[in-house]
């Protein structure tokens, strides 16, 4: 899977797409075939809730593995995704068409820290092995 | 066809079992505090008894064969232990009779922990722990309340190394500390000069598995520990692989602060399944005080006509109570059996024949498979399930195909260092001829992997049921069944 | 002894892996620690080994010659035959867990029904696969709770009429975790207050409301109300019960109850001086992935054959390390499989009748107790099988006499309630008999005036 030019990565292997003041953020493609077949997303945070870089906004579980997903940047929560809740295979399936969270960003800055594509397919190769 | 449920086989009206009618008079229940209809199976006790034996026959055991699982010890369970643990002056005792009715208890008790002492070479013991995992957690919070008691507060990291148990850094949390992990060497010991830099006074303690999840025994031990006490911090002792140490070494000697030992490992209790286990756990000099209550003493002297009076001590600074009344009694019984039966001689015997069985396995499967850290093993190795010219194949197959010759395959995926782990102990209660075949075994499979892979991968063929979809039961999560309606 | 290599063997061994002796292989090990002398008695053979053992044995008094009237925990009920007969199977006892589906049915099978029987027990959707014992299961639940509303509500209650021990337990356990405010409600009052007094200590803050069903002091309330105030600020309730009571009792499911723990040591498994025994954890489905411990769940082979697997095994320790709520790894799976055939084999009737024996004798026990002079019956109705009985006399006397007399006498409540003078907790299950409760009001009103 060819990786989205449009979306900034995080090192924990979130996405984050960038639209005005708002984002979406989810996970990559790399991170869900790490886990194999996902079976559970928990949310930690509801909507409103503030949250800084690097907090766990969530959880989720395959059968051989869990893994904690962190803000990329700083914000607030606006919606949840809560389709993923009763289908998290969409995970698999789209990576980068399942949003967890969309939210406001407190600071842009923290954006333009984050990895562009060709820079995360290289940090995902070198992890290869 | 697979059995049935108990459920299934319900019938109503059925019963098993008959108790005598009250023959006192009639009390009755308020209605306010009756339940709803019991929707129990009724079923005879022959019903049960084939139902039973009929699931027992789907299980693989010791008692079919090797049962090489890395890590867990699972060594013959010695028949002796069954019955002395069944006899009614042990089983048929009551925890809160009165001390003079269960001196022998209470005795067995104090020799077991006596004995503990001495195989390991500490000062004090708890029987207490139901397994290993809640002797870990003892020894967390034997650390954490050891340090408070100096006021030092700061102390809030445990060092585990990559190699250890996953209930390590679970315990860690559970006792309030947070978790760094240490990483190992190109030798597969703990990699000291990252020791060294991690390590300051803001470190609780070290969780160490020593021989480690490699099987390998520390090379560093001594420093490795000198580099935790320089700092202030408190030494603890995994013993899940103490095995391989039965009169080898006691780690109270080398400088271990806290170890915890698994009965079901080390000492011949049977795993039942998954439990009961036994975990109890031994002390340094200084941290005795801190042991959980209670713990069986002597309050007062026996002399040459009368034994002494055995009772029950809560230690000074104890950290308080770990489950109720006094540790899986019924396994300690087995375990004290055991040793009674080995006495030192016999005990290291143990421990030269588990680690002779696991070097030789390793030597038998000479190129078969490549085992990273190759060097010296004690009582188990990790070999790679998987080859670069075999694409395609996972440890995974290689543990499924193993049940199709008609053995348990070892641990897989453990440790996390090695790549498609494959973690093996034999222990000592395998003969010459069993090593040999099961080495023979796995050198078939390391063939089959590279001629007809697709025997791996669709593997296992000849066992009760196929490789099981695990994303269905965690997706549909059917975690109980209830009788079938009536047609 | 168990280890099977001849010296002819052995010798072979070492010459194919190059060696000359065995302690070569132990050149890792410092040298001036290795090989010390471990002072031990010499080891003996089996027959010896059996008379030495049975020696320790033979100096208790057991419940096999005395009448037992203790409780207080543990429960000296009948074991029917079949059960340990299941249980001395090889195939069961030395498995071990059932980390490979394709042989391990019958204990993963097992399993599932146990869960099964569990839930049916408590009237509540999920249950995990055993733990340690009732204290430490009722530990476990406090973590649950306190994980279930992530870490945000901190304050969790505990009713001052739950086993001494029990709470003892929870405090060992939750001492680690410095977010928790552990309540100990109405430790100030009387013993013997009703235990619903805690609602007066639900805040929003509350996380968990644990009370005991019987509780310590045998008395049975229905909780419905007190879970409903529970609810209303958003805390959940936890409802520690007897297995056997709820045979014939009113169920935390049906009263509303988020989670029930428990001591399974009743179904089917021996007093064994206090061990191994089996906690049990059920609990409504909301709550399934912050449960502790191993769960058994349904599903298909490849060719659709139904079978069974470990399932949500990412909330546990070897998977989510220092996340996990639990480290919990062995757990009490050989005690599940009794508690699993022991509920089979007595089934709707059978677990009636014995919880339905154990009330009755109770019962006809308190009111001659309560007519002898000196004695008084200090468990209000409703109560279920265990009653708190006031003495003229101190407990440790009466029990001596007891004892004289072929009668384990009650738990002495003073020990750990120092405003219940001579008080004795007494227990009475199917075991017991018209004939030994009046053996027990004779020699009770004899202690009195000898």
């Amino acid at each position: 899977m060819s990786t989205p030019k449009d979306l900034k990565f995080s090192e924990t292997d979130e996405w984050i797409k960038v639209k005005g003041n708002s984002a979406l953020i989810g996970i990559t493609d790399f991170a869900q075939s790490q886990l194999s077949d996902i079976v559970y997303i928990e949310y930690e945070l509801d909507v409103d809730d503030d949250f800084e870089k690097d907090e766990t906004v969530a959880t989720i579980e395959s059968v051989k593995a869990a893994a904690d997903i962190h803000a990329p940047v700083s914000g607030t929560i606006l919606e949840i995704n809560e389709a993923l809740i009763d289908n998290p295979e969409h995970l698999n399936e789209d990576p980068y068409g399942s949003w967890l969270f969309k939210i406001s960003i407190d600071d842009p800055s923290e954006v333009d820290a984050l990895m562009d594509a060709e820079t995360y397919d290289r940090f995902c190769e070198d992890r290869g092995n | 066809m697979a059995e049935p449920t108990i459920y299934e086989i319900s019938s109503s009206g059925r019963t098993g079992f008959q108790f005598h009618k009250p023959d006192v008079p009639c009390a009755e229940i308020p209605a306010e505090l009756k339940r709803d209809e019991l929707p129990f199976p009724e079923v005879s006790e022959v019903d049960v008894i084939r139902h039973f034996t009929r699931l027992s026959q789907l299980n693989y055991a010791i008692d079919l064969g090797i049962y090489p699982l890395g890590s867990c010890t699972m060594k013959y369970n010695p028949r002796i232990n069954e019955e002395m643990a069944r006899l009614p002056g042990f089983a048929m005792t009551h925890p809160l009779q009165p001390l003079d009715t269960i001196q022998g208890n209470l005795a067995l008790i104090y020799q077991l922990q006596e004995w503990l002492k001495e195989i390991s070479g500490f000062a004090g013991v708890t029987l207490q722990p139901a397994a290993g995992a809640q002797g870990e957690f003892v020894g967390g919070l034997i650390m954490r309340a050891y340090h408070r008691s100096h006021n030092d507060l700061k102390r809030t990291k445990i060092l585990v190394p990559d190699s250890a148990h996953g209930t390590n850094p679970a315990t860690s949390s559970m006792s309030g500390f947070e978790v760094v992990n240490v990483p190992s060497d190109s030798r597969g010991n703990i990699d000291l000069e990252k020791l060294k830099a991690i390590c300051d006074d803001c470190v609780a303690g070290l969780m160490l598995t020593n021989p480690n999840t490699l099987g390998l025994f520390e090379e560093h031990l001594q420093e490795v520990i000198d580099i935790i006490h320089q700092k202030g911090g408190l030494v603890y002792g995994d013993g899940a692989n103490f095995n391989a140490l039965l009169g080898v070494i006691k780690p109270g000697e080398v400088g271990f602060d806290i170890m915890h030992f698994n009965l079901h490992k080390t000492f011949s209790t049977p795993h039942g399944g998954g439990g009961p286990g036994s975990g109890p756990v031994a002390v340094s000099k200084k941290l005795v005080d801190f042991l959980p209550a209670p713990i069986v003493g002597i309050i007062e002297e026996g002399n040459d006509e009368t034994p002494p009076l055995y009772g029950f001590i809560t230690p000074e600074t104890s950290i308080g109570r770990m489950k109720a009344f006094y540790g899986n009694f019924g396994i300690l019984v087995r375990a004290f059996t055991y040793i009674a039966m080995h006495g030192a001689t016999g005990l290291r015997k143990i421990a030269e024949n588990a680690v002779l069985n696991a070097n030789y396995l390793k030597m038998l499967l000479g190129n078969a498979y490549n085992i990273p850290y190759n060097r010296k093993c004690m009582h188990e190795f990790v070999a790679e399930g998987f080859w670069n010219d075999a694409p395609g194949i996972h440890a995974l197959d290689v543990a499924k195909r193993m049940m199709d010759y008609g053995v348990h395959p070892p641990t897989n995926y453990f440790p996390l260092i090695v790549k498609e782990a494959l973690m093996i102990e034999p222990t000592e209660t395998e003969s010459k001829q069993e090593i040999e075949h099961f080495a023979e075994i796995l050198k078939t499979i390391a063939q089959e992997a590279h001629h007809s892979p697709d025997l791996l991968h669709t593997a296992p063929h000849h066992t009760p049921i196929g490789r099981l979809d695990e994303v269905k039961a965690a997706k549909d999560l059917v975690l109980c069944c209830w009788i079938p309606p009536e047609e | 002894m168990f280890t099977p290599h001849t010296d002819a063997e052995r010798n072979a061994m070492l010459t194919a892996l190059g060696l000359h002796s065995i302690e070569e292989l132990f050149s890792d090990v410092p040298e001036k620690y290795r090989f010390p002398e471990l002072k031990l008695p010499d080891g003996m053979s089996e027959m010896f080994a059996r008379e030495y053992v049975e020696g320790f044995a033979d100096a208790n008094a057991s419940t096999k010659e005395f009448v037992c009237f203790l409780g207080a925990g543990a429960y000296d009920h009948y074991i029917p035959a079949a059960v340990d007969s299941i249980l001395r199977r090889g195939e069961f006892f030395t498995a071990y867990t059932p980390y490979q589906p394709e042989i391990s049915q019958g204990t993963l099978q097992t399993i599932f029904e146990f869960q099964s029987l569990i839930c049916n027990l408590t009237s509540l959707e999920v249950s995990n696969a055993s733990h340690y014992d009732g204290a430490t299961a009722a530990a476990e639940a406090c973590i649950t709770a306190y994980s279930y509303f992530h870490e945000k509500r901190k304050r969790i209650i505990l009713s001052h009429s739950i086993h001494p021990q029990y709470r003892e337990v929870i405090k060992t356990y939750l001492c680690g975790i410095d977010g928790i405010e552990l309540v100990i409600a109405d430790q100030d009052d009387h013993a013997l207050s009703d235990p619903r007094n805690v609602s007066k200590f639900i805040n929003d803050d509350t996380a968990l409301v644990m009370v005991q069903y019987p509780d310590f002091f045998g008395r049975i309330y229905d909780f419905s109300d007190l879970i409903q105030e529970a609810h209303q600020h958003g805390a959940l309730v936890c409802m520690i019960v007897n297995p056997i009571a709820l045979g014939i009792l009113k169920t935390p499911g049906q009263m509303g109850a988020d989670i029930a723990v428990g001591e399974g040591q009743p179904l089917g498994i021996p007093l064994s001086f206090g061990g191994p025994y089996l906690g049990f954890i059920a609990a409504r489905k909301e709550l399934v992935r912050k449960l502790s411990g191993r769960l058994v769940g349904e599903t298909v082979d490849e060719n659709g054959k139904r079978g069974y697997v470990l399932t949500l095994t990412a909330r546990e320790q070897h998977i989510r390390r220092e996340k996990a709520t639990s480290n919990i790894c062995s757990n009490e799976g050989l005690l599940a499989l009794a508690a699993t055939v022991y509920m089979t084999l007595l089934g709707k009737t059978g677990m009636q009748q014995v919880s339905d024996l154990c009330y009755q004798n109770a019962h006809y026990a308190a009111s001659k107790i309560s007519e002898l002079r000196g004695f008084q019956v200090l468990t209000s109705q409703p109560f279920y099988h265990e009653i708190v009985v006031q003495c003229p006399l101190p407990v440790d006397h009466i029990n001596h006499h007891l004892l004289e007399e072929g009668i384990l006498g009650g738990y002495a409540l003073e020990k750990v309630y120092p405003e219940m003078k001579h008080c004795m907790l007494l227990a009475f299950t199917e075991k017991t008999n018209k004939e030994v409760i009046d053996v027990l009001c004779e020699v009770l009103k004899e202690s009195n005036h000898g």
